[in-house]
């Protein structure tokens, strides 16, 4: 199958025609145990790419690397042109690169649209002194909140809005963490793991929610192990194992790689391997 | 019987008790809405304490001026307090205030600080700027069983009026984005930063506001008595969380009546016990068991509420299902 992603064939670490993120020999010891060692990877912008992997293959730690909430032992990476090396996480989050957690950030206390509200950028009555004074940001809030009811809405939370984000399911507080990171107005949405724990029945309009964000032109990088959905909805698919990355490519070509296959289920097992299977092997 | 209620009414509007609340107000900020385990509120109630009678005895500065060192103090305490822990978990913050205190404490208490500090016997006399400000005239006012002087009256406007707008910027300041922010941080910090907040920069700002607090709390706390080294023990700061406590850690009012019911249950038991050894009744204790007995029954009595009522008396029931 010919594709308009990667530049030339598609082998681990291959270049991209346009791409949007951009690491090199990012590299995460823990103790002696290399936990991330990529040697290079691109992410294409506008797209949705999946990072797959068996579980402990560093998916989640390179994440983390990525958007500033661990730090490398050595490597570089770029988003948009601009070097993200011992950015801080609120950093990369304001740049546009926004994330979302694998066991789910929910701000308990705090009412669904407090959750949202909390989302968004530049509302001078987040600083200490401007606080003080509401005509200074009433406007702003009154514009985040239309916002925040559309994206409500959108996800059907919007009956939720004034309750507290403690009282939802787990799979509404997936999907509330989701529309909370949207607030950001990112260009780059990373969702770790955004099916765990959520129920069939939510799972189709969550992938519809994530085909919505690539048509408004974000692009989308996810970490999953459903294979359904990775061949459903992902342009493009990265397998990482051992901390390394060990093949890429379009879904359908992905799956039948040999390298994946071996990291998912053994180098020896060489009976023939639908994706189900895969899922259930891992 | 009317001087026993009489007292325990009169404890309500104490300045101390404005104190304690103002102090409790502080660490609304930082448990209540920020989730910082400040453990060490004694130690921004001693900066101001000492901060301003020393900036008065020693420095020879005017009311105001003393005013401001003790705040500019309080701010600096912040800082060192703050840069080294609010990077890590909570529990290091707990651990470095309470030990702060103690410090400060020992610092100011030895006998080689006494030239600055007053030693162990602490400092007098600093308040006569703030006499010479009371506008009421001289007198005595009496109303029921109390008799209060134009100073009683004076001290107990400026410590309460303080209290109400420190509760007041507090309350806004909770309604506004900035609060959401600390709120979200409270609830997990890792949230709030991919968000694009600096959750550093918040936890710092709460921790000098709320500290602020405490430093005002201790002028108001010495201004009508003298410094103490051993009022600033880990004792003070645990009656002040007992009052946050009992009113509800993360609302407002909480803390001032929480602080009233503290002070006058500890005065109303005290004289009951009093009054009941004196005349026969209680035969079991005597009269120099009494501050000690109070204490126990209050610590009974706080277990009660805590075991029946733990979102505190304004807390909202419906945090703890969801916390539980």
């Amino acid at each position: 199958m010919p594709n308009d992603i990667a530049k030339g064939p598609a082998t681990p670490g291959c270049e991209k025609v346009d791409p949007i993120l951009v690491a090199n020999n990012v590299r995460r010891q823990f103790g002696g145990n290399v936990a991330v060692d990529v040697e290079h990877v691109e992410i294409p912008r506008g797209k949705i790419t999946a990072l797959i992997g068996p579980n402990g293959a560093g998916k989640t730690t390179f994440f983390n690397l990525l958007t500033g909430f661990d730090q490398p032992n050595s490597g570089e990476w770029s988003f948009d042109g601009k070097n993200l090396a011992g950015v801080a996480a609120y950093k990369v989050s304001r740049m546009g690169m926004v994330r979302t957690f694998q066991l789910t950030k929910s701000l308990n206390m705090l009412t669904v649209m407090e959750n949202m509200r909390l989302g968004a950028q530049k509302q001078p009555g987040e600083s200490l002194l401007r606080a003080l004074f509401k005509p200074l940001w009433r406007k702003n809030e009154d514009t985040i909140t239309i916002t925040a009811s559309e994206l409500l809405s959108r996800f059907k939370l919007d009956a939720k809005a004034d309750d507290f984000a403690a009282s939802l399911s787990g799979g509404q507080r997936k999907l509330l963490e989701m529309a909370r990171a949207l607030m950001t107005k990112p260009k780059l949405v990373m969702l770790d793991e955004p099916m765990a724990g959520v129920n069939p029945a939510l799972t189709q309009s969550l992938l519809e929610h994530i085909k919505g964000l690539k048509a408004e032109g974000m692009t989308v990088l996810f970490v999953e192990h459903d294979m359904h959905m990775v061949r459903n909805i992902s342009d493009w698919v990265i397998v990482m194992a051992e901390g390394k990355i060990v093949a890429e490519g379009p879904p359908n070509e992905v799956m039948k790689n040999p390298a994946v296959i071996d990291a998912y289920l053994g180098a020896h097992h060489d009976s023939d391997l639908g994706a189900d299977k895969i899922a259930k092997g891992n | 019987m009317d001087i026993i209620f009489g007292n325990a009414v009169d404890w309500l509007f104490q300045p101390i008790t404005a104190a304690y609340a103002l102090a409790a107000i502080g660490i609304a900020l930082h448990f209540g809405f920020t989730g910082l385990l400040n453990f060490g509120q004694a130690v921004f109630m001693a900066v101001g304490a000492y901060g301003f009678s020393i900036s008065v005895k020693v420095l020879h500065f005017g009311f105001w001026p003393s005013v401001l060192v003790a705040l500019i103090a309080s701010v600096i305490m912040a800082f060192i307090l703050g840069i080294p822990t609010l990077r890590l978990r909570s529990d290091y913050l707990a651990i470095v205030t309470i030990a702060a205190a103690e410090v400060f404490r020992f610092i100011v208490s030895t006998t080689s600080a006494q030239p600055i500090t007053g030693g162990p016997q602490g400092l007098n006399e600093y308040s006569n700027e703030f006499w010479a400000m009371n506008p009421i005239p001289a007198g005595h006012y009496k109303f029921w069983v109390w008799d209060y002087t134009q100073d009683d009256i004076f001290a107990r406007a400026v410590s309460w009026g303080l209290v109400i707008g420190f509760a007041i910027l507090l309350a806004i300041l909770v309604r506004s984005p900035w609060g959401r922010v600390i709120k979200g941080i409270r609830e997990d910090e890792d949230a709030v930063r991919s968000l694009g907040k600096n959750v550093y920069s918040y936890k710092m700002q709460s921790l000098v506001v709320g500290g602020l607090m405490g430093t005002v709390a201790g002028i108001i706390f010495v201004l009508p008595t003298s410094v103490q080294p051993g009022n600033y023990g880990t004792t003070l700061t645990f009656f002040i969380w007992t009052i946050l406590l009992l009113g509800g850690a993360s609302t407002v009012l909480g803390s001032i009546v929480g602080a009233m019911i503290f002070w006058s249950l500890l005065s109303l038991t005290s004289d009951l016990l009093s009054a009941g050894v004196d005349n026969g009744v209680i035969t079991f204790i005597s009269q120099n068991q009494i501050g000690d007995i109070r204490f126990m029954l209050v610590g009974i009595g706080l277990m009660l509420l805590v075991i029946f009522r733990p979102q505190g008396i304004f807390g909202n029931k419906k945090e703890l299902y969801f916390n539980a």
